[in-house]
C-alpha cells in the first residue's frame, strides 16, 4: 500500500465532505471573495483580485442610465469584445466599492447586465480581466435619490 | 428557502440568454431600524448557473446589489431543450435552487 497514495484519498474525502455540507463551494471559480467586496476604492478591489492597476480600454463598454432616479435601483450592463475570463462592476462612492463580480467559464459571452445601488452619484466602473490583465471604462453616473442610506 | 426564482432562458444561433429574477431582500448593512441599530447585511453571496453540471457562468454578489436581483447573461454551448439550473447562496448559507428548460 502506498502511503502517498493513501493520504491524498483521505484528503480528497476531507474536500469532498467540505464541499458537500457547503463548507466550500464545490466550483473554485465560485468562491466569495471577500476581501474584494470588503474594499473602499477602486485599488483595494484591484488588489484583492490579483491585479494592480487597470487599463483604460475603448473595447469595454459600460451601459449605465446619466442620471438615475432611484439609487436602490440602477441598471447597469457590461460588454467587451475582449476574451474576458472575469467581468467586475465598482461603484467608486458606495461605501463598499465593489458591487458584483462574475466569472466566465469557457463558453460564456462576455455580456452581463445586472442592477446596483448607489449611495450617491458617483462613477461606475467596468472592470474586465482578459489575459490576465483588468481593463476599465468608466461612466458617471447621477443619482437624485439615494439607494444605500435610511 | 428563500422564495422561487423566475428564469427565462432562450436560445437562438448557438447562444443561450438567460434572464433571472431572484426574490431576495438584499440588505445592506448600512442601514438603521428605528430604534437606531444596524440592520445587519444580509444578501446573496454567489450566483451558479450550471447546464449538465458544467458551470456556464458564476456571479458574485456585494450588498451592493438591488433587492431582488436581476442578472442577464450569454453563453454558447446548449441547446434548446437542456436544463439549466440556477443556484444562489446567501451569506446566511441559505440556498435556494431552481431549473428551468432552454426554450
Amino acid at each position: 500500500m502506498n502511503p502517498k497514495r493513501r493520504e491524498a484519498l483521505r484528503l480528497m474525502a476531507v474536500i469532498g465532505l467540505m464541499a458537500s455540507t457547503g463548507l466550500i463551494s464545490q466550483a473554485q471559480a465560485a468562491e466569495w471573495n471577500k476581501a474584494a467586496f470588503d474594499g473602499k476604492n477602486l485599488d483595494d478591489v484591484l488588489k484583492a483580485m490579483g491585479g494592480s492597476s487597470a487599463e483604460k480600454s475603448g473595447d469595454v463598454s459600460l451601459n449605465a442610465p446619466d442620471i438615475a432616479e432611484n439609487g436602490a435601483v440602477v441598471p447597469v450592463g457590461v460588454t467587451t469584445t475582449l476574451k474576458a475570463t472575469e467581468i467586475a462592476i465598482v461603484v467608486e462612492k458606495n461605501p463598499n466599492a465593489l458591487a458584483a463580480h462574475f466569472s466566465l467559464p469557457a463558453g460564456a459571452e462576455p455580456f452581463v447586465t445586472t442592477r446596483v445601488k448607489m449611495g450617491q452619484t458617483s462613477n461606475v466602473l467596468a472592470l474586465v480581466k482578459a489575459d490576465g490583465k483588468w481593463f476599465v471604462a468608466s461612466k458617471e453616473v447621477k443619482v437624485t435619490l439615494g439607494g444605500c442610506g435610511g | 428557502m428563500g422564495d422561487p426564482m423566475r428564469i427565462r432562458a432562450t436560445e437562438n444561433g448557438g447562444v443561450t440568454e438567460v434572464k433571472i429574477l431572484m426574490k431576495h431582500d438584499m440588505e445592506s448593512g448600512q442601514r438603521k431600524d428605528a430604534t437606531g441599530k444596524v440592520i445587519p447585511a444580509w444578501h446573496i453571496n454567489t450566483v451558479v448557473a450550471k447546464v449538465k453540471d458544467k458551470e456556464v457562468f458564476a456571479a458574485h454578489f456585494g450588498p451592493a446589489v438591488s433587492k431582488d436581483p436581476f442578472l442577464n447573461f450569454k453563453f454558447k454551448g446548449a441547446a434548446k431543450g437542456d436544463k439549466l439550473s440556477v443556484t444562489w447562496v446567501d451569506n446566511r448559507a441559505d440556498t435556494r435552487t431552481d431549473e428551468v428548460a432552454i426554450a
